[in-house]
């Protein structure tokens, strides 16, 4: 499983860490993330990650 | 005369309180050569409110302002848009000296104040999409993340259909002339532009959506007051159509070209370069790195089809005012651009390669190899350098 890095603000999306706060548990691959996830810093959606 | 400090009428009930910093000429980078203004908003409600104060050593002035209008000591509320430390600087000051029943900021930034400040009260997170009754006003909070901070909002007074947008629509510009109609309009245009320019373009797809989403909601804006530079009262559709301009940053037939050279070898190749890309039909701008400065490149590139850039190599490495410029202006991601390197050397010849390297972090689409010369070009060199400049024109009027 990928990491994935927010083009807007550089968060990356590490799947061993998920996203805790969001209700995403570890293990989550950034492809199984639900489609309205918002990258936690920013607020950017989905299509806005590119692989690291 | 107490103050010659004063408060400036916005509407009825809604005061400019803000500062005017007519000497900054350094913005963390960013050189803002007609000084600032800190925007500070008093709105004279059932419950009194602060929007926003500034920087630190302008609290004097910005509490005269308030003491213009009211006792400042009669605020209920003080809401804070954006944390950075031009908005939020006296806040715990502000805090301890009027003693307000609540503060008010983004759930993030209620958490970043309290990293930035110290400051021995809660500060009360509200949502997007919040309302908070003043009694006979109320307040809507939206939030705007990354633009251009995590804890970014705007508050929105509904019966006066007054935005306060913190930084969006903002320009760095020191004036007493309050309002947008006050101010000479290519001035506006100029400062405007920079400003996105250096500060937001890295966010346009989120300037983008919020544009979408405040059309979506058929809010309509009476006023616009950002935290920087005149208040928009007249031209509010203008600006707002600039920002979905810029934030689209569709290429136009301009190119930019930027470089820095030790024996005006490199300087030979950019002007010739720039000869052909003017030949081709592009609108040129030629700039020196040991002339220009930064933030005035980033003006350029704004809204721009292509980028040059050019270096001569120094002890293996590129110069490093290119370094400088390169790295200012890949943290603000210009998109949809196309790019080629040049440069000359003595030796080694380092410097193209690392432009060109940089130019592909930068996801600026490749127009060719670099040109690379050993000491001084010859006429055959600048020859080709013109070609590069005709190629990227053509390349580039094809993508319009």
């Amino acid at each position: 499983m990928g990491r994935y890095v927010c083009g807007i603000c550089g968060y990356v999306y590490d799947p061993a860490v998920g996203d805790p706060e969001a209700g995403v548990k570890k293990g989550t691959a950034f492809e199984k993330l639900p489609e309205d996830w918002v990258c936690p810093v920013c607020g950017a959606s989905k299509d806005e990650f590119a692989p690291e | 005369m107490t103050s010659p400090f004063s408060a400036v009428k916005i509407t009825d009930d809604v005061w400019w309180v803000g500062a005017i910093d007519w000497n900054i000429r350094d913005f963390h980078g960013y050189v803002t050569k007609r000084g600032s203004t800190y925007n500070a908003y008093l709105i004279m409600a059932d419950k009194i409110t602060l929007i926003d104060t500034v920087k630190a050593p302008f609290r004097e002035e910005m509490l005269a302002r308030i003491a213009s209008v009211v006792d400042p000591g009669k605020i209920a509320y003080i809401v804070s848009n954006h944390s950075e430390m031009d908005h939020s600087g006296c806040l715990a000051e502000v805090i301890k000296a009027v003693d307000p029943e609540k503060v008010f900021a983004s759930p993030v930034g209620a958490k970043s104040l309290k990293e930035i400040l110290t400051v021995d009260r809660e500060i009360t997170g509200v949502k997007d999409a919040e309302t908070l009754s003043l009694g006979n006003r109320s307040l809507t909070f939206m939030e705007t993340r990354m633009l251009h901070w995590p804890d970014s909002m705007f508050t929105y007074l509904n019966e006066e259909r007054i935005l306060f947008s913190q930084d969006a629509f903002g320009m760095h510009y020191a004036s007493l002339e309050r309002f947008d109609d006050e101010v000479d309009p290519a001035i506006l245009a100029y400062e405007a532009a920079t400003y996105y320019a250096n500060i937001l373009l890295p966010y346009s797809p989120l300037v983008l959506k919020l544009l979408e989403k405040v059309t979506a909601a058929g809010l309509d804006f009476r006023i616009i007051a950002p935290d920087h530079g005149p208040i928009w009262r007249k031209d509010i559709g203008g600006i707002i159509e600039r920002y979905g301009k810029w934030a689209a940053q569709k290429p136009s037939e301009k190119a930019v070209v930027v470089y820095g050279t030790m024996w005006h070898s490199t300087e030979k190749m950019a002007r010739a370069i720039s000869e052909g890309l003017s030949k081709g039909g592009l609108n040129v701008k030629l700039m020196s790195m040991s002339e220009v400065h930064r933030s005035d490149v980033m003006y350029e590139i704004l809204g721009a089809g292509a980028i040059a850039v050019g270096s001569s190599t120094l002890n293996n490495n590129m110069l490093p005012m290119m370094a400088d410029v390169m790295t200012y202006m890949k943290g603000l991601k210009p998109k949809n651009l196309l790019g080629a390197a040049f440069g000359s050397f003595g030796w080694s010849g380092e410097a193209v390669k690392q432009l060109e390297q940089l130019l592909a972090e930068m996801k600026v689409e490749s127009a060719g190899g670099g040109i690379s010369v050993r000491n001084v070009p010859d006429g055959a060199i600048l020859a080709r350098c013109y070609e590069l400049g005709l190629t990227m024109a053509d390349k580039v009027r094809s993508r319009l």
